[in-house]
């Protein structure tokens, strides 16, 4: 563990904790925030936590998004072209908050934090109740001098990677440098879901528990409530994105979308509740 | 000697780094100890030189450009000629050094991006020539005004795929490959064709493209009497071709170093690829360098006549040599480019790419006011065939018509007035 670590437990700390009690994975859904546009947006987060998320994982969106796939592309397209920015995002978690106690964590890519300063940015991210963040393209290696110090001293959790190709010495240092918990990619490659699961996800997951010394949340590619009770039954956490994605793609203009998320996060979410 | 940069967590400076997603930071690492490896060893050497010299046809001419330096009456022009290599562009120095490191590392598939296409058609040369499978990413919008290498790079085997996304040129193309090499980082390797991205990119395609900066000097000393030029000139998209040439002049104060810019056809965000006066501090494909960006660090679209420029990020070494004043960024617009174009077709029956064309731009401003001892060394980094349709629309619409006939620009007489639309 790192001296560094806070020792008063934070709401994702809390959220592990609980779920470990009741001997469950925590239900961690992603969405792009802003997609359609911050207005449905909001609601659609909400209905996140109603449905029975955990934790929730806003994504900010990128002009460019390497380690994205085609949905969530497009889902950062729609949030961008209808004027999402990183501001509009705090500024929506701070609505959030006041209405729901389910900590989120920005999903997002270094850039938008670069441009707004790592400092000014943890300080707002503070202020508006941001619990964690997770940046794609900022390895600890690089956040350590960059992002990390800020959030620290402002509490906010900081989430890294973990992924198939993760060497020995990396899982060490991504371990300690994580707080909260580590999120492992399952398989290399881009988010979006696949025909399946890899074969030795469960096993890889099990073995990497071990070492890694905080909750370890699996995501990439979980897409059916099937899945999320296998990679559930050995991970402290399972991230579903794209799926969630998907039903805004597919029902973004009906007025019951907001319904319909709730419904298929508490479908996903099930088994982990059984 | 160049300064032994970047750093061992790949810096320049305050720029550079490794900002890729976990997945690639352990096949980052291990591309960084395998160059490190290979780039020593005699045998890896002795291939890369014997094919360089036998296969793509170095050294090239270092070339005094008599009537152009007469037309200009100033300084003397020296180009070097790189559009003469195999593929007819500088790219193929590092296509072949990085595809040679490929198979070293027992890869079996490589990935390229493309903007102009030279770097595409260099690769697919290389991996063809090594007998390695060779996927292709380039924009739509790429495709359309390069079609003809996109089937030159079909003809060799590659599979080209389109890139429909975001501005469709070479930043998507650059994502898109990414996103290709993170899902199959096992068995590809990644041929980034700039000296950009994540270490060890940058000072790896540096490394490649340093043999024509000491084939110049040395054959400048032979020609000229002194190795080093008063000026030396190139055009910078992510800053290759511009890298191999400064960094044998870089500890040489007395060489003026100057990387010319796409100022496309104006000033405001979205109109050119002029990062060095448009851009911001960010982080994008892996290095921390100068973006062209909005106020919440969306990346911006760039534009420019010339694709292989049109890209809003810049090698991160570029940045640190010019925060120190040892590199002057300027910019040529599209018409200037177009310009040149014409103007070196004319005197010298040369037809530059349009890339290396703003670089001629740049001597067409600036040799006049130089005397006539002085000397400019200019990097003609690529050839145009690729551009002359591109051309030929140009010169239609300057003209408000259409590419019915196939008529000289007015600049090609170089006492006739310019009648471009909107240059900046």
């Amino acid at each position: 563990m790192s001296l560094l670590r806070r020792k008063k437990k934070s709401p994702i700390d809390q959220v592990f904790a609980a779920c470990r009690k009741e001997k469950r994975s925590a239900f961690i859904p992603f969405l792009v925030g802003g997609d359609p546009d911050i207005e449905r947006s909001r609601a659609l987060i909400l209905a996140l936590a109603e449905g029975g998320a955990d934790i929730i994982e806003l994504g900010v969106p990128f002009s460019d998004p390497i380690a994205d796939g085609p949905t969530n592309q497009r889902a950062a397209f729609r949030a961008l072209e209808a004027g999402t920015t990183l501001d509009a995002l705090l500024q929506m978690t701070k609505g959030l908050k006041t209405e729901i106690a389910t900590p989120i964590v920005l999903f997002t890519y270094y850039n938008p934090i670069h441009a707004m300063g790592p400092e000014t940015f943890s300080e707002r991210a503070a202020e508006c109740g941001v619990d964690g963040v997770l940046c794609v393209d900022l390895p600890p290696d690089e956040a350590a001098d960059e992002l990390l110090p800020a959030l620290r001293d402002k509490g906010i959790d900081s989430v890294f990677l973990l992924a198939p190709t993760s060497t020995r010495d990396r899982i060490k240092s991504v371990s300690q440098q994580s707080t909260g918990f580590v999120y492992y990619v399952s398989r290399s490659g881009v988010t979006g879901s696949q025909d399946g699961l890899r074969e030795a996800l469960v096993r890889d997951v099990r073995k990497l528990r071990k070492r890694v010394g905080l909750p370890l949340a699996v995501g990439f590619g979980i897409a059916t409530p099937e899945q999320v009770a296998e990679v559930g039954a050995e991970a402290d956490g399972v991230v579903v994105g794209s799926e969630l994605v998907r039903l805004i793609e597919r029902h973004g203009d009906d007025s019951d979308l907001a319904v319909r998320m709730r419904d298929r996060v508490a479908e996903l979410s099930a088994p982990l509740r059984a | 000697m160049a300064k032994p940069l970047p750093d061992t967590k790949g810096r320049f400076g305050r720029y550079g780094g490794r900002y890729v997603p976990e997945t690639l930071m352990a096949p980052v690492q291990e591309l960084a100890r395998s160059y490190d490896h290979f780039r020593k060893q005699r045998g890896f050497k002795a291939e890369l030189s014997r094919l360089l010299a036998e296969y793509v046809g170095r050294p090239t001419p270092l070339y005094l450009a008599e009537r152009l330096t007469k037309e200009l009456g100033g300084a003397q022009i020296y180009l070097k000629r790189e559009d003469l290599l195999h593929t007819g562009a500088h790219k193929i120095n590092n296509a072949l050094g990085q595809c040679l490191l490929a198979r070293e590392m027992g890869k079996t598939r490589i990935i390229a991006e493309t903007g102009a296409g030279q770097h595409g058609v260099a690769t697919a040369t290389a991996a063809a020539l090594l007998g390695i499978d060779c996927v292709v990413y380039m924009g739509t919008e790429d495709m359309r005004r390069q079609r003809l290498n996109v089937y030159r790079m079909e003809l060799l085997g590659a599979e080209v795929c389109g890139v429909d996304s975001g501005s469709q040129t070479l930043k998507d193309a650059i994502n898109e490959a990414m996103r290709d090499w993170v899902t199959n980082v096992e068995n590809t390797h990644y041929v980034l064709g700039s000296v950009l991205g994540p270490d060890p990119y940058p000072r790896m395609v540096r490394d490649f493209h340093r043999v024509i900066g000491t084939e110049a000097r040395r054959q400048l000393r032979k020609m000229a009497g002194r190795g080093e030029p008063d000026v030396a000139v190139a055009c910078v998209g992510g800053g290759s071709n511009a890298m191999g040439l400064f960094q044998v002049y870089l500890d040489s104060k007395k060489v003026d170093l100057v990387g010319v810019e796409a100022g496309g056809r104006g000033g405001d965000l979205g109109d050119h690829a002029a990062r060095f006066s448009g851009g911001e501090l960010g982080v994008l494909h892996g290095a921390r360098t100068i973006v062209l960006q909005d106020d919440h660090g969306q990346v911006s679209t760039t534009h420019s006549v010339s694709a292989g420029l049109d890209y809003p990020a810049v090698g991160p070494e570029h940045v640190y040599y010019a925060d120190k004043g040892r590199i002057e960024f300027v910019r040529a617009s599209d018409e200037e480019a177009v310009d040149a174009f014409h103007r070196l077709a004319a005197t010298e029956g040369i037809l530059p790419a349009l890339e290396s064309a703003h670089a001629i731009a740049e001597v067409i401003k600036r040799a006049p006011t130089m005397d006539e001892k002085s000397i400019m060394l200019v990097n003609l980094s690529g050839r145009g065939d690729k551009d002359v349709e591109s051309v030929l629309e140009w010169d239609a619409a300057a003209r408000g018509g259409v590419a019915a006939e196939v008529t000289p620009h007015p600049s090609a007489n170089p006492s006739a007035t310019t009648d471009g639309e909107d240059g900046a």
